[in-house]
């Protein structure tokens, strides 16, 4: 698997990002700066990652959305080619008109940075084949504004398309009020656009991938994108 | 020529900052406040003088970047 990492000015996480794919894959990604183009040759997956790009200026994501190496991101997205973003990558995806909806302030006003519980709504997808339906994980989450909101008819269709496929859910698997940290609209955590290869989410699997970090929960996600790829291939 | 772009969030999104901003300004005394929608103003100065013109470049920027049209209407004035 060949991904291609973004880079924006305020981004953090890349080279969180780079390890776990690395990890997965055994290839080293490619950084590719914002003001690039185009993606390198052969690029399997984009990765735009987490971390607080252009300082959250505007509105989170909005200028990065913007960006020169978007059009290309857009371009490999319309061909079919995968594409994960996660925390501030969720966002900037939202702002680029790649996944629908939005993600606004968090409904108890607070950055709230630790571990919580997903389940995993569905095996059958590219960002998901590494887990079982229903199993429930253990991610990081680090973030002010991750409560997902899109108007009724696109929850909808969310829903009705099996689109969700991450939930914030208590530790046993119930998806509640209570552990739906964020106030995100119908718990969610991650979604897929219509075509099913475009995932943004909020929690970062990429910082649970290995034992050093406590857990390994994470690894599923790349596990999955290595084998739809050679299952592909 | 100086216009200005005021953003605002539209009616049924949740706007938990408002809420906040509203709750301080009751804690506050502050006599009669309903509710509390908090937005955003740009003031931007234009080059030129076709005030037409100024209009559709500012709905272009608003259309772009200003405005997330999902959750904020906008309103475009030029000033002088």
């Amino acid at each position: 698997m060949k991904s291609a990492v973004l880079v924006f000015p305020g981004i953090n996480r890349e080279r969180d990002m780079a390890r776990a794919l690395k990890l997965a894959s055994g290839h080293q990604a490619a950084m590719v700066w914002h003001a690039e183009t185009s993606l390198p040759k052969g690029t399997d997956l984009v990765v735009v990652p987490g971390g607080f790009s252009y300082g959250d200026y505007l509105r989170c994501g909005a200028i990065a959305a913007r960006a020169p190496v978007m059009d290309a991101v857009r371009a490999f997205a319309a061909d079919g080619g995968l594409v994960l973003g996660v925390c501030n990558g969720f966002q900037i995806l939202c702002e680029a008109g790649l996944l629908p909806g939005v993600l606004m302030r968090n409904a108890r006003l607070k950055f709230i940075c630790r571990d919580v519980h997903m389940r995993v709504e569905r095996s059958d997808t590219a960002f998901t084949r590494g887990y079982n339906a229903g199993q429930i994980i253990r991610v990081p989450v680090a973030h002010g504004e991750g409560n997902y909101e899109a108007d009724e008819e696109t929850l909808k269709r969310l829903e009705g398309e099996g689109r969700v496929l991450y939930r914030y859910c208590s530790p046993q698997g119930v998806v509640d009020e209570p552990a739906n940290i964020n106030g995100a609209a119908h718990s969610i955590a991650g979604i897929v656009n219509e075509r099913g290869n475009v995932l943004g989410m909020m929690p970062h699997p990429e910082n649970h991938v290995e034992d050093i970090m406590g857990c390994t929960d994470g690894r599923g996600l790349f596990a999955g994108l290595v084998a739809h790829l050679e299952h592909a291939a | 020529m100086k216009a200005r772009v005021t953003v605002t969030l539209k009616s049924g999104i949740l706007d938990p900052q408002g809420k906040a901003i509203e709750g301080a300004l009751k804690s506050l005394g502050v006599d009669g406040v309903a509710s509390v929608r908090q937005g955003k103003v740009f003031d931007i100065e234009l080059s030129g003088s076709d005030k037409a013109k100024a209009e559709a470049a500012l709905k272009d920027a608003a259309d772009k970047l200003l405005a997330n049209t999902v959750i904020e209407n906008y309103r475009v004035e030029v000033l002088s």
